[in-house]
């Protein structure tokens, strides 16, 4: 299964729901595709919901890196929201846990940004 | 091969394609999940496999339609063994860059090795002049006497 994106807007922050798999290919673009298309529109927050991501590869993790680094160099900011066990494992092991701010639910997501 | 075997081994060759990434990721799933490994361990063999088979379709053989990838599954009692070859100009395994340093932390890429080695117990490197040939290998827990 690819990688599905829904874009929404909520208190001034834009959610990007992500579903299906971020791996090498087409996934990856497409996360990559969502993140530049929010930040070229003046996103400066920015929330990846990952509750309905079944799989993420490496290079996965890399596009999660570089959509952080692209809103940051771009005077924003990029949060990750509801991680699977298998992310969340998968950024401990990177060390990537504590690098990204990470939310367990969308309401205090949105909050944190204020 | 039946479900049950504890001793078994396919090999293949396959196009350096992502086409053939997605075939071995689904085999690793089938041959995991038939060595008897559990739940937590299948998805991380998985993802080993995925990322040896993505090094040798993209970094060894850049998608060349010349170049072909190796692969082979096998089972003996004691372990889960999956090597993969390329054709490409090889690597030096040992100079890697460490992705878990702060200097690296941030880069968009490089942390695929890595996660081979954090999932599987054992992960050679041969060079095969040209190409590298990887070996993956998991040990099988020891079987439980019959009651």
């Amino acid at each position: 299964m690819s990688m599905k994106v829904a874009t929404r807007q909520v208190d001034g922050v834009t959610i990007l729901d992500l579903s299906g798999r971020i791996t090498l290919g087409e996934g990856s673009v497409t996360l990559r595709d969502a993140v530049h298309d929010a930040l070229a529109k003046g996103s400066k927050r920015i929330v990846l919901n990952l509750g309905d991501i079944s799989y993420i590869d490496s290079s996965g993790i890399g596009e999660l890196v570089s959509a952080f680094t692209s809103a940051k160099n771009g005077g924003g900011e990029l949060k990750l929201l509801n991680l699977t066990r298998k992310v969340h494992d998968l950024l401990q092991i990177t060390k990537l846990y504590t690098v990204f701010d990470v939310k367990d639910d969308e309401a205090s997501a949105i909050s944190s940004f204020k | 091969m039946t479900p049950d075997s504890t001793a078994s081994r396919i090999s293949m060759t396959l196009s350096s394609s992502l086409e053939s990434v997605d075939k071995l990721e689904r085999a690793a799933e089938e041959f995991a999940g038939r060595a008897g490994f559990d739940d937590e361990t299948v998805p991380h063999i998985v993802m080993a496999v995925r990322e040896a088979a993505i090094n040798a379709v993209l970094h060894g053989n850049s998608y060349s339609t010349a170049k072909q990838i190796n692969a082979s599954f096998e089972t003996t009692p004691s372990d889960f063994i999956f090597r993969i070859a390329d054709q490409g100009t090889g690597f030096d395994p040992v100079n890697l860059p460490d992705p878990l340093a702060p200097e690296n932390i941030l880069r968009g890429s490089g942390r695929g090795i890595f996660l081979i080695r954090a999932f599987m117990d054992e992960v050679h490197f041969r060079q095969l002049h040209p190409g590298t040939e990887i070996t993956l290998i998991k040990h099988r827990a020891p079987a439980q006497p019959a009651a």
